[in-house]
């Protein structure tokens, strides 16, 4: 050692140059720590901003009311026909609901200083008056009858039970009035107005943006519950074929290392790469059309194979060669042994890794920007298999959707549908987890 | 007829044709199995795949060539019947059928494996042909040298890539600064130093970062990390006032990349020989003497692979950037700064209404192809930095 004066001048006395490489120890290990609390807080931090605004999504205004639909208004000609009634546009139907407000306010004894009637029906959602109107259509019976109902609250008000709407914001924002969070109050007081459950966030189409309040995940998880299906039933097959191939059968030539190489890289191939083939190759030279569910999943089959094609050689790969090599010696061919032995002892792994490959494929957004899903969408895409040609949205493309409109309501809407993206993963891997616990078999 | 009662038509007469060739191998037998080369049920997949094949490729070809046609459907109906004819014929007790079959269905796995390669080869030739379409109406000089971006609806656009680069080299490179640290750092204590619970619960907890979609670390950057940034840095510090900047997006960017680093590098650092280890200790070196000065180096070259890869998922990765990075192109130093990367733009060009002559949208795929051979490169040379150090030990 050159460093003469550190020498301890006795083996039980602890020298200073021990002490600082005793140091040194501690904080390297101290940064270990650190890295992972960085990590953990990270996570934590994410699944807190993300969760805690998008809790609100799942509970929504509404006013309760009992609405008179007066025939005079809605069917002057007084057949009932459903024909004749589809010329009652939204308009008719709104001014029956802005009329039964105003009658309950009155009714309640509520008088509020400064509170126009244009500001008393403005605490209604512009998509009360189209829900008013589909239920009428859908049963004329009900018109001349008064029957009560629960109808949705403008975004603003729905906000202000929700505390991201209070006095001193709405003073400065036009779409509402403090009047009108007075209004809410006095209504919230004799229980014409509450938050409940919000079931039809999962169930409603997208709405447009002034409607923030009727916005849901409908057609959203369909396109994406669709994608899934094609994905499993192209991917997986032609996944599992792929690695029984390379892992059994395939010889040592230029062709097998061709098809390696190209998997390999695959893999890491950025994803939006993939839109751009789905743009160019199954939209613009196969003529499929735009923003359907079978382009996304003809673009995310391709981007999950290589997931599963790993994960199955991987598999195949822990079955011994005893297995192999015992169905040879009885007599079996080479595809028997591996069709009736090793595949089937290797299916819980192949399975999981599907599954793995398909929560990957749920959560992808970047290819199905390219591929038009970004279109506005409110019509249910029909039943498969036709149904896989109409357009439909995906779920994180909708929540994508959602960041990119100005009202600071459908932050609240994105945030919720992340939740609902979250858990589906959440369930995924679950079910991955359990398979391999339960059915995995060390050799 | 539509395309999926002809399919399934084409289904019913291969299912008749496993029937009536699995009976007929029976019935030319005489009812004993064991007179026959194959099992009775080889002789039925025979007679599918013979029926389906053809059918099945002449169906394709035409759904290709031209609008279909009564005619079209008439055809493939036909050769399948025919097909089906024949094959019964051949049906003897004699006939290799099993031989046949796994011929056929090596024939299937093999193309099966060769989706890779027809996937790869559509990607750069779709990419490759609108690119030359773009260089045709764009000088090439003026996309990979000019410092301008600005396209324009008129045309008279300027398309220069090298402010896209930057911003996309600049974000990945703050994303790097902060993943490689963290992430080596978590993968060296969970290896080294860990006991078997703390990793237990801890691994799992990391890897879950790496399960999260990328939209949602993009909404994290919008609505925490931006915000945050903007008011407690930018702001005070007069460096900006935007919440989309590179810092935004490289720092949700670094937080995504943590557990590919640290598992990638828990993975290399396992892989070091424990007797490099016990040699180090021996010598009274402390663990983390040991780390540094024996497992690190004998580990670098995987690490170097695992940070060309992280480097390689950042470059190409695309919601963060969107939703973090902001949309003006700009070269400039202020990591505080709204900057765009190539991947924005592909999005941006390509999304809505697009006209697939304009040189403002055929620009997309030229800064498609720039970024798929930007990070293949990146990825082969990772790749092949790994491959050669596993081997050294193995």
């Amino acid at each position: 050692m050159s460093d003469q004066a550190a020498r301890p001048t006795s083996l039980l006395e602890r020298s200073s140059y021990t002490a600082r490489r005793h140091a040194a120890e501690t904080r390297f290990r101290a940064c270990g720590l650190g890295a992972i609390l960085i990590g953990l807080a990270a996570l934590t931090m994410l699944l807190a901003s993300v969760l805690g605004p998008g809790l609100g999504a799942f509970r929504q205004t509404h006013i309760h009311l009992p609405i008179h639909l007066d025939a005079a208004a809605l069917d002057k000609s007084g057949t009932r026909d459903p024909e004749v009634l589809k010329k009652v546009t939204t308009l008719g139907y709104g001014k029956v609901i802005d009329k039964a407000l105003a009658e309950a306010v009155a009714q309640a004894g509520i008088a509020i200083e400064g509170l126009s009637d244009a500001e008393i029906s403005g605490i209604i959602s512009r998509e009360a008056p189209a829900q008013l109107r589909r239920k009428v259509l859908a049963n004329p019976g009900l018109i001349g009858e008064t029957i009560p109902l629960s109808i949705l609250a403008d975004g603003r008000i729905d906000g202000y039970l929700k505390g991201r709407v209070t006095a001193a914001t709405a003073a400065l924002d036009s779409n509402v009035s403090p009047a009108q969070l007075q209004l809410a109050d006095a209504m919230g007081e004799r229980g014409l107005i509450s938050l409940d459950l919000n079931a039809a966030f999962l169930t409603a189409p997208d709405a447009s943006d002034q409607r923030p309040e009727a916005a849901g995940l409908g057609v959203a998880i369909l396109g994406s519950a669709y994608m899934m299906l094609i994905v499993l039933a192209l991917a997986l097959p032609i996944g599992v074929a792929a690695s029984i191939y390379l892992e059994e059968f395939a010889p040592k030539n230029r062709l097998t290392d061709l098809i390696e190489v190209n998997i390999a890289n695959l893999a890491a191939v950025p994803s939006i790469v993939f839109g751009i083939l789905g743009l160019a190759i199954f939209i613009n030279v196969a003529g499929l059309p735009q923003s359907a569910p079978v382009v996304g999943g003809l673009v995310l089959t391709l981007m999950t194979l290589p997931t599963i094609i790993i994960a199955t050689r991987a598999s195949l790969k822990a079955v011994p060669p005893s297995i192999r090599e015992a169905a040879l010696g009885l007599g079996a061919s080479r595809m028997q042994a591996v069709f009736h032995h090793v595949l089937p002892l290797a299916a819980p792994g192949i399975l999981t890794g599907a599954i793995l490959g398909l929560a990957q494929a749920l959560g992808e957004t970047a290819p199905l920007l390219l591929i038009g899903m970004v279109a506005f969408v409110r019509e249910y895409p029909g039943a498969p298999p036709e149904g896989l040609f109409d357009p439909a949205s995906a779920l994180p493309v909708q929540i994508y959707n959602w960041t990119q409109r100005a009202d600071p309501a459908f932050v609240e809407r994105a945030s919720g549908a992340i939740i609902v993206l979250l858990a589906f993963l959440l369930v995924m891997n679950a079910a991955a987890i359990l398979l391999r616990r339960r059915f995995e078999r060390r050799w | 007829m539509t395309a999926t009662s002809t399919l399934l038509t084409l289904l019913v007469i291969a299912a008749s044709g496993f029937v009536l060739a699995r009976a007929r191998a029976l019935a030319c037998a005489g009812g004993d199995s064991r007179a026959l080369h194959s099992l009775p049920g080889h002789y039925g997949w025979a007679s599918v795949l013979l029926t389906l094949g053809p059918a099945l490729a002449l169906f394709a070809l035409l759904k290709i060539a031209a609008p279909p046609t009564p005619a079209g459907t008439l055809a493939v109906l036909a050769l399948a019947l025919a097909a089906l004819a024949w094959s019964l014929r051949r049906t003897r007790p004699n006939f290799r059928a099993r031989q046949t079959v796994e011929r056929g269905v090596l024939a299937l796995l093999m193309l099966a494996a060769c989706v890779a390669i027809a996937t790869t080869a559509g990607i750069v030739l779709s990419m490759l042909f609108e690119t030359r379409n773009f260089f045709a109406q764009y000088d090439w000089r003026e996309f990979f040298l000019s410092t301008t971006w600005a396209p324009r609806f008129q045309g008279d656009s300027d398309l220069g890539i090298l402010p896209l680069l930057w911003g996309t080299l600049y974000i990945s490179l703050i994303a790097l600064v902060f993943a490689v640290p963290v992430g080596l750092f978590a993968a060296i204590y969970m290896a080294e130093y860990a006991g078997g619970r703390f990793r237990a619960i801890v691994k799992p907890a990391i890897e879950v970062l790496a399960g999260i979609p990328t939209i949602v670390y993009g909404l994290f950057a919008l609505i925490t990390v931006g915000p945050l940034l903007r008011d407690y840095f930018a702001q005070p510090l007069g460096l900006g006032t935007s919440g989309a900047s590179v810092m935004t997006a490289g720092l949700v960017m670094g937080v995504m990349l943590i557990p590919f680093v640290s598992s990638l590098s828990d993975d290399i650092i396992a892989q070091v020989p424990q007797s490099l280890r016990d040699g180090s200790l021996g010598l009274g070196a402390t663990r983390s003497e040991t780390i540094r000065q024996v497992v690190l180096p004998a580990a670098l070259p995987g690490i170097v692979g695992a940070v060309l890869l992280a480097a390689s998922r950042a470059i190409g990765e695309t919601m963060i950037v969107v939703l973090g990075a902001g949309a003006a192109a700009k070269l400039g130093l202020n990591p505080f700064e709204a900057m765009t990367t190539i991947t924005v733009k592909i999005v941006s060009q390509l999304t809505g209404e697009s006209d697939f002559a304009a040189p403002e949208t055929l620009v997309a795929f030229a800064l498609g192809l720039t970024l798929f051979a930007i990070t293949l490169s990146l990825n082969v040379l990772a790749l092949a930095i790994v491959r050669k150090y596993r081997e050294q030990y193995e």
